[in-house]
């Protein structure tokens, strides 16, 4: 009789506490829930205000005139030949150098202790602060040579340009099976050209995603060009004069008293953003085109 | 005759040898070109590093002569009077990159909890996407966003009631007084949690999706709920990951100039209330280093840079250091 009533005892509290284990079980998966709705919340938000912004002053006279004066109408047309400018000459100078180091660092240093230095370097400069980047080109390229300039801008995103493909390149290549690099050999090709002409079209869709995704990051890049490249109201393509870039004319527009500016300034917001996550949306399918292969 | 063939045939044959000791010759030194080629581009990525330090070291030179450890520890801003303490920014700094960690971190957790355990397969490769997407929006759109449409909204709902509800309790009441400006301290820490969430929750899903299966399957086996899988097994076994990609995040976050520029509202001052304006290291420059009219001044700005970049290399060493180590026991 009381074992009865103690084993009935100890089952309700065994259900009670499975049904509190239960409760908070349930608890937190409808928090993890709220959360991705949450984080995901923003992107619809700021991708929304963007449009409903900045839609309204997208028109072509946005990519065929110059920066206006205040309290007039006009364009885009300089900051964003000024970006595209500065865009290539920081891919043309970062990646090479990024292409060779990353590939120094998967074919003939794989082991070394070098390689280890170099890669934890790397990843600091991935996400070291941009505007430190921006301090370092000022001290190097424009107080010495006395003023701004598109070539200082672009040597300070080219800065922001190696560690990404540094990184990209020695992934994509120790992804590299190495049964290519023996299959070379045996034929007597020497190492550079295995290197070049075997691994490099091995890995080329993956180094060229990191190429991508690197003009996606620097092409919305302010902090560094604020005081390298500065900023010009007049059409310039001038690698020694000051240059206008869509990121630092949205900056100054935007922070402006002025209704066409601030205007100018979401319209410009809104053709920079669409420019980035095409970019990283066509990073992304190469890179899934070259894992289906 | 044949005399005559022969010899043309030697002759031929060392001519080919020739050739062929040229053409390895050339390959051999192409090679060895190439090989030099990378390895003094690998050196220059160390060199780069070490180049960013040392200019910045000698910028800052004559403000680290002019106040020495001073400028750690003093409030004073004064363009004037050439008097410049870089406390106000660095308070500024800690305080906004900590207040988004405190948001980011739990939020960013609960997203990598959800794509690994909850999220039925189909959609798994969408919210990665669409997560991924918002970690590739531009700062500065953040900023123009924060400034015109999210402070207005912060000012006329969410900090009025902490005024009113946190703003009278003892002893966190501090932290919440003062008018509702709409920009400062909280709403930077707000956008740049925003902008971090996507790295903690990416860094967050991968590492717990590298935990063994067989580990959350024993679980599950004894009759763990998802909950008490995620928080005994996973958690533990993805901590030292966990805490890289926290740290990641907070190097980022120590660092974005233009989100925070827009809404800090740039007032060198350190006040105990976060909704006052205030200022940080990556927002001072930003603002006045084109302004800035006196060397001691500029050379202030950088020495600010320079403690920025120190900051952030510490933290961003020690994420790297946590996150080499998961890679290594994922192998």
């Amino acid at each position: 009789m009381a074992d009865a009533a103690l084993s009935r005892r100890a089952a309700l509290s065994a259900t009670g506490r499975h049904a509190a284990r239960r409760r908070r079980n349930a608890a937190a998966t409808a928090l993890a829930y709220a959360a991705t709705v949450f984080g995901l919340g923003w992107l619809v938000l700021i991708l929304g205000a963007l449009i409903w912004n900045g839609i309204s002053g997208l028109s072509p006279s946005v990519f065929t005139e110059m920066t206006p004066p205040p309290g007039t109408a006009g364009g885009l047309l300089n900051p964003i030949v000024g970006s595209l400018i500065m865009t290539a000459l920081a891919i043309a100078i970062g990646t090479p150098l990024g292409m060779l180091a990353g590939t120094y660092m998967a074919e003939y240093g794989r082991h070394e202790r070098l390689t280890g230095t170099v890669r934890f370097i790397n990843d600091i400069l991935l996400s070291a602060p941009s505007i430190v980047i921006g301090l370092f080109i000022y001290q190097v390229l424009v107080a010495p040579l006395g003023h701004f300039s598109a070539l200082a801008g672009g040597v300070a995103l080219a800065v922001l340009v190696i560690p990404v493909v540094v990184r990209t390149t020695e992934d994509m290549l120790m992804l590299v099976p190495n049964s290519l690099r023996e299959a070379a050999a045996a034929i007597g090709l020497p190492r550079s050209l295995t290197i070049t002409r075997i691994c490099y079209r091995a890995a080329r869709a993956g180094m060229m995603t990191g190429v991508l995704l690197a003009i996606a990051r620097i092409s919305g890049e302010t902090a560094p060009l604020l005081f390298t490249s500065l900023n010009n109201q007049f059409w310039n393509v001038s690698l020694n004069a000051p240059t206008a870039s869509l990121p630092v004319v949205i900056f100054l527009f935007a922070l402006s008293p002025y209704k066409e500016w601030q205007s100018l300034a979401w319209t410009g917001a809104l053709i920079l953003t669409m420019a980035v996550l095409a970019l990283s949306i066509a990073a992304r399918a190469l890179l899934a085109s070259r894992k289906d292969a | 005759m044949v005399d005559i063939a022969l010899q043309d045939r030697r002759f031929m044959m060392a001519a080919k040898a020739a050739t062929r000791a040229r053409a390895l010759d050339r390959l051999r030194l192409g090679d060895l070109l190439f090989r030099y080629l990378t390895r003094a581009a690998a050196i220059a990525v160390l060199a780069l590093l070490g180049g960013v330090l040392i200019s910045l070291l000698i910028g800052a030179l004559p403000a680290l002569r002019q106040f020495g450890f001073g400028f750690l520890v003093s409030e004073e801003w004064n363009p004037v009077t050439d008097r410049f303490g870089g406390l106000a920014a660095i308070y500024g700094t800690l305080v906004t990159s900590f207040t988004a960690m405190l948001i980011a971190v739990p939020v960013g957790l609960l997203i990598g909890f959800f794509l690994t355990e909850l999220c039925p397969r189909w959609l798994q490769r969408p919210i990665g996407i669409a997560i991924e997407l918002l970690a590739g929006i531009p700062s500065i759109i953040y900023g123009i966003w924060g400034l015109f449409v999210f402070a207005p909204v912060l000012q006329h709902t969410l900090q009025p009631f902490l005024i009113n509800t946190l703003g009278n309790v003892p002893a966190i009441g501090a932290l919440f007084a003062g008018p509702p400006f709409g920009i400062g301290m909280l709403t930077a820490g707000l956008i740049l949690a925003i902008m971090v969430l996507p790295f903690v929750s990416s860094i967050s899903r991968d590492v717990f999706a590298a935990v063994p299966v067989v580990l959350k399957e024993a679980a599950y086996g004894i009759g763990c709920t998802t909950c008490e899988v995620m928080r005994h097994v996973v958690l533990p076994y993805a901590r030292s990951g966990v805490i890289g990609g926290v740290m990641l995040a907070l190097g980022r976050a120590l660092g974005e100039t233009m989100a925070v520029t827009f809404v800090i509202g740039n007032a060198h001052a350190v006040s105990a209330s976060l909704l006052a304006p205030g200022t940080t290291i990556s927002a001072a420059i930003a603002n006045e280093f084109t302004e800035a009219v006196s060397a001691l001044y500029t050379s202030a700005l950088i020495e600010l840079g320079l403690v920025l970049f120190v900051i952030s290399f510490i933290v961003l060493a020690a994420a790297r250091y946590l996150l080499a180590r998961v890679a290594r026991r994922i192998g």
